[in-house]
């Protein structure tokens, strides 16, 4: 019984082509690449399912941001642009400056301190300049510069050249 | 269980800190079950109804604030009985996977603990969030498509929030069970670990104690007791609520996540910028990562030395490791 079992040729022997694949082989083949398929349709919507769809976002070019002389000299506040905060500081000197108040290290939101006259983050005291600059702690990058405008007697803020562009 | 014994010797305290953390985490699955009935993940309500619950709803106030010291003290019992777990060297073969799979539960706290803390909406938890969010984003390759998937987009809003809920009640508890009993089947199934000298005596030398009744009755004792020293610290203590997030205010100064995440707070603020050409932040996530995955596999740890100097090496490894998180916390703490 045995041997004779051995001795009959296979699908692939009769053939004579070293290609082909026995119909053993080729019905794992079918089967595995369906469960794979199938694994495949069922994992792929759900992984799908968890990213969040893109929202696009409002294509704000500038933002009116109060009266010049009612923004006291030292001072700063949070502006929305958008979705996104911009940090608008007016210095001793009475300049305005604006620059994303995102901090380029972990993303809090930065703050302007009166007795350093330097932009701060709190969350890792990562300090800036007043250009933006970062000056010591762990920010890697510089905040974005906005360009201000005042207007009569009104602020305007505006995405700077190559911001956010 | 009629058969399980518990060695008796100067070391028998630590046993106990894992039915510790088990307790607290019983009541965790309580109470966080009753402030699901009145809580709301909306970025518009969120906050509102855990204030709601801590003024209006009867003893919701003791509700939240047990469930936030209960949640503190679970981390704590848990880091005890992984030190004590450490220092006993009761991970060794044949314990592995029960070190493997406490090290998973913890990390599985520690997510508890992270997407908990945002549920309130304050501002504190706020910033906590973005930070930690965007430090996931910094892990190599897979970083920045993890960091959009946990946040429910590019920032952190109220999607995250919803997200955060859904894992916090539903995704980690479910992950959690499943560890857990593992956990407690892998050590019903080898018994408590001896230590070396006791394991060398003879058995008609060797102090035991049946778990059951004996021990089981001083592990419901002492959760008796730290029941009542969790209610002293919810009424006596009351978790505070804290402002409302707003996402266009600076992060307050003094602003840190919760404590267990201070030491790695901590070592992020004190990295530069930028190291040779790495980015600071990136290169002390891939360190914790690093050391995350070292600690998990503690315990196929080799070495060419002999057992002894061996298992001093380790004890001053674990000495050096208690050393930097309580160091690297006081920093976080004192400034």
């Amino acid at each position: 019984m045995m041997q004779k079992a051995k001795s009959r040729p296979t699908t692939a022997e009769q053939s004579g082509d070293g290609m082909a694949i026995s119909r053993r082989q080729f019905l794992n083949l079918l089967l595995g690449g369906g469960i794979l398929g199938w694994l495949g349709s069922v994992i792929y919507p759900v992984f799908s399912y968890l990213r969040p769809p893109k929202t696009p976002e409002a294509n704000v070019q500038s933002v009116k941001a109060g009266l010049a002389s009612e923004f006291p000299v030292n001072s700063a506040q949070i502006v929305k642009f958008g979705r996104r905060p911009v940090i608008l500081i007016r210095t001793d000197t009475g300049d305005f400056r604006a620059f994303s108040a995102t901090c380029t290290h972990l993303e809090c939101i930065v703050q302007y301190r009166t007795d350093l006259k330097q932009i701060w983050c709190a969350c890792h005291n990562g300090l800036y300049d007043l250009k933006g600059r970062n000056l010591s702690g762990p920010p890697p990058r510089p905040l974005e510069e906005y360009a201000v405008k005042v207007v009569g007697d009104e602020i305007n803020v505006a995405r700077s050249a190559g911001v956010g562009s | 269980m009629r058969h399980k014994y518990v060695p008796v010797h100067r070391h028998t305290l630590w046993y106990y800190m894992g039915g510790v953390a088990l307790f607290l985490f019983m009541v965790q699955v309580f109470t966080g079950i009753l402030l699901v009935l009145y809580y709301q993940a909306n970025e518009n309500s969120a906050f509102e109804s855990v204030r709601f619950i801590m003024t209006k709803v009867q003893f919701g106030w003791l509700i939240r604030s047990v469930h936030s010291w209960s949640a503190n003290l679970m981390v704590f019992f848990v880091f005890v009985h992984m030190f004590s777990t450490f220092f006993t060297r009761a991970f060794r073969k044949p314990r592995e996977l029960t070190w493997v799979s406490g090290f998973i539960l913890l990390t599985l706290a520690l997510g508890f603990g992270f997407t908990g803390y945002l549920l309130p909406w304050n501002q504190l938890a706020f910033f906590a969030t973005k930070v930690g969010t965007d430090i996931v984003g910094a892990v190599p390759f897979i970083g920045n498509a993890a960091k959009i998937v946990l946040r429910g987009g590019e920032d952190v809003t109220g999607a995250t929030l919803s997200r955060f809920y859904a894992i916090h009640i539903a995704i980690l508890p479910a992950i959690f069970t499943i560890f857990l009993g593992l956990h407690l089947l892998f050590v019903q199934r080898q018994g408590m670990h001896e230590p070396d000298y006791m394991a060398n005596l003879p058995a008609d030398k060797k102090k035991l104690m049946p778990f059951f009744p004996n021990f089981l009755l001083r592990d419901l004792l002492l959760w008796v007791v730290v029941l009542n020293a969790l209610l002293a610290l919810a009424v006596f203590f009351p978790w505070e609520l804290g402002e409302k997030a707003d996402m266009f205010a600076s992060a307050p100064a003094g602003i840190r996540p919760e404590w267990y995440f201070v030491f790695m707070f901590q070592t992020l603020k004190l990295l530069p910028a930028h190291v040779l050409f790495i980015e600071g932040e990136v290169l002390g996530i891939v360190l914790f990562g690093l050391a995350a995955i070292a600690w998990m596999l503690v315990p196929f740890w080799k070495s060419r030395g002999e057992p002894h100097g061996r298992s001093r090496a380790l004890k001053i490894i674990g000495v050096i490791v208690i050393l930097y998180i309580i160091g690297m916390t006081v920093l976080g703490y004192a400034r």
